[in-house]
């Protein structure tokens, strides 16, 4: 699988609340998280997300373990995130939601050009090959059906 | 060549793995959410063999509500052949270490202090419900092989100290995220001498560090202790390994401690906390209520009277059987101790002793977050000794000369 797309630059420790607000949490339209991704950060960012690749600092996710944030980004149009570190329990959410993750330390610039090799473990940015470790063959079958519950369904 | 993690996971440390899983258990609480994810994926079970559930957070139902839930999950392990441990067998850790778990497996369970089961040389993590839900249906999981931690334990304990005071003080040592998205292998010239109800102890609070599971190397001890379960095991043995940092307790610097609330890695000697008035003292949980703690805590208490309320859970039955057959209950409760059937009790704080506004408990669990056990209680972590000494005088006092 490759996955391409301009960068958005973020910066370190961005925690779930960050990436949706606790007072958005309890709501039946599941859609309305993608609205508000990042409103605290940049109230501008969530319109600009779609077909991009997040590029991240240290400790991505951090904080609550609320799956609404991997949901958000996810809907939001994301294409990847890629970040040095990422907090365990938002990685095992994004992963077996569909949104692919990977750790791997970048030199961020806005809308460089990001191409993964999800196969590969290779990140190129702007031309730069930066290596990182490829997820395991059923992590990228999870994320090629789109998420643990479709992939579950698929097998059966 | 690796640490413990890396060689029972098949791969090395930042790398990713999907392995097949020996064990997936969740108790009633989680095991409610994965049946309805399971449902949701399509109600296909992989291998019923490697599945258990086991009934230890609400036991016996404390209302209609807790009773329907469990009648539900009882029903879907009943018609699939799972494994099924109901209300009174025990605490889901504890009863996957009374001779399932063995060295070298993977083991992934529904409850966050699944890290227990490391004691037993076993990569042991928890994980979601709808995770477990997966693992159920597939037979296998991905996991991220995590770095290590070693933590070395030298010396001797001195013997008002017990493995609880070793583990707080390696808690407060790495700090409540020290550990994050790693593992600690426990080594180091004092672990032959530690049993595995100390060992299981020890890897018990693992993720009070944030840590993803905490491991031991089987030895003969713990091959001993599974051949009393009548299972055949192998020893383990270090090999030379990288590993992300290294810290040394030597135990002849551990002294009982007690963990202020409302965090686990505030950690101070009993001492500076003697005098602090009880309403309650609890002795079990999945961190310190098998044969030994019970032994010991029967041995403080005999022939003596508590002087505040005073709840015992033994971890499982077999925990409460052997107590019965050794006495220690008779003296528990001639002491003026209550007994509850084996579970969680009021660790959760649900039932079983929940605290009020204000009241102050001395607990043996792992966990003092605020209003745990119960909306404006405060709770002290201590050690079996420790408890046993402030229950008698009805304030936090150490068990060093009592
Ligand atoms: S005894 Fe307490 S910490 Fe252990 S499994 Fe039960 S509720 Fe969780």
């Amino acid at each position: 699988m490759i996955i391409r797309g301009p960068a958005v630059c973020l910066g370190a420790d961005i925690d779930t609340d960050l990436i949706v607000a606790g007072r958005y949490l309890r709501t039946k339209d599941r859609s309305s998280w993608a609205k508000h991704v990042f409103e605290d950060l940049n109230p501008e960012l969530a319109n600009r997300l779609s077909g991009t690749v997040i590029i991240a600092g240290k400790n991505f996710g951090c904080g609550s373990s609320r799956e609404q944030a991997a949901v958000a980004l996810r809907d939001a149009g994301v294409r990847a995130v890629v970040a040095p570190t990422v907090a365990r329990i938002f990685f095992r959410n994004a992963i077996n939601l569909g949104l692919p993750v990977i750790e791997c330390g970048l030199p961020c610039s806005p809308r460089s050009e990001v191409v993964i090799d999800m196969v590969q473990g290779v990140v190129t940015l702007d031309g730069n090959p930066y290596p990182f470790h490829p997820l395991s063959g059923k992590m990228q079958e999870i994320l090629a059906a789109g998420g643990m519950v479709s992939y579950m369904k698929e097998r059966r | 060549m690796g640490t413990l993690a890396e060689r029972v996971l098949g791969g090395d440390a930042g790398s990713y793995v999907d392995c097949r899983v020996d064990h997936a258990y969740a108790h009633d609480g989680t095991g409610v959410l994965a049946h309805h994810s399971w449902k949701e994926m399509g109600s296909f079970l992989a291998d019923p063999a490697t599945i258990s559930i086991i009934f230890d957070h609400i036991v016996p139902a404390n209302n209609s509500t807790t009773a329907e839930l469990h009648a539900d999950l009882r029903r879907f392990a009943g018609d699939h052949g799972i494994r099924f441990s109901d209300c009174g067998g025990g605490i889901c850790h504890q009863f996957m270490a009374e001779g399932l778990v063995v060295p070298g497996e993977v083991v992934v369970g529904a409850d966050s202090h699944t890290c227990t089961l490391g004691a037993l040389g076993a990569f042991a993590t928890g994980v979601g419900a709808t995770d477990l839900a997966a693992v159920w249906s597939s037979g296998e999981t991905w996991l991220r092989v995590p770095e290590t931690i070693k933590v070395r334990i030298d010396g001797r304990l001195s013997n008002a100290s017990e493995a609880k005071d070793i583990a707080l003080t390696y808690v407060s040592r790495l700090g409540m995220d020290g550990g994050s998205y790693m593992a600690l292998e426990f080594v180091g010239e004092a672990m032959p001498d530690l049993s595995m109800d100390e060992r299981l102890t020890l890897c018990n609070l693992a993720v009070e560090t944030g840590s993803k599971a905490g491991l031991c190397y089987a030895d003969r001890t713990t091959c001993e202790y599974l051949r009393g379960y009548g299972v055949h095991s192998e020893e383990q043995h270090p090999e030379p390994a990288d590993y992300a940092s290294e810290t040394t307790i030597d135990l002849a610097d551990v002294v009982p401690v007690v963990a202020i609330p409302p965090r686990v890695d505030t950690v101070r000697p009993v001492g500076e906390c003697e005098g602090i008035a009880l309403d309650q003292v609890f002795v079990g949980t999945c961190t310190n209520g098998r044969a030994s703690d019970i032994a010991r805590f029967a041995r403080a208490v005999k022939g003596r009277k508590v002087a505040v309320r005073t709840v015992v859970v033994p971890a499982s039955r077999r925990v409460y059987l052997e107590a019965l057959a050794a006495g220690h209950i008779t003296d528990i409760i001639a002491a003026g101790c209550m007994v509850a059937p084996p579970g969680c009790g009021p660790c959760l704080g649900v039932h079983s002793g929940v605290l009020g506004e204000g009241e102050v408990c001395l607990s043996t669990a792992n966990r003092n977050f605020k209003n745990r056990m119960g909306i404006g209680g405060e709770i002290y972590l201590a050690s079996v000794g420790t408890a046993a000494a402030s229950a008698i005088r009805g304030e936090i006092t150490s068990p060093e000369g009592a």
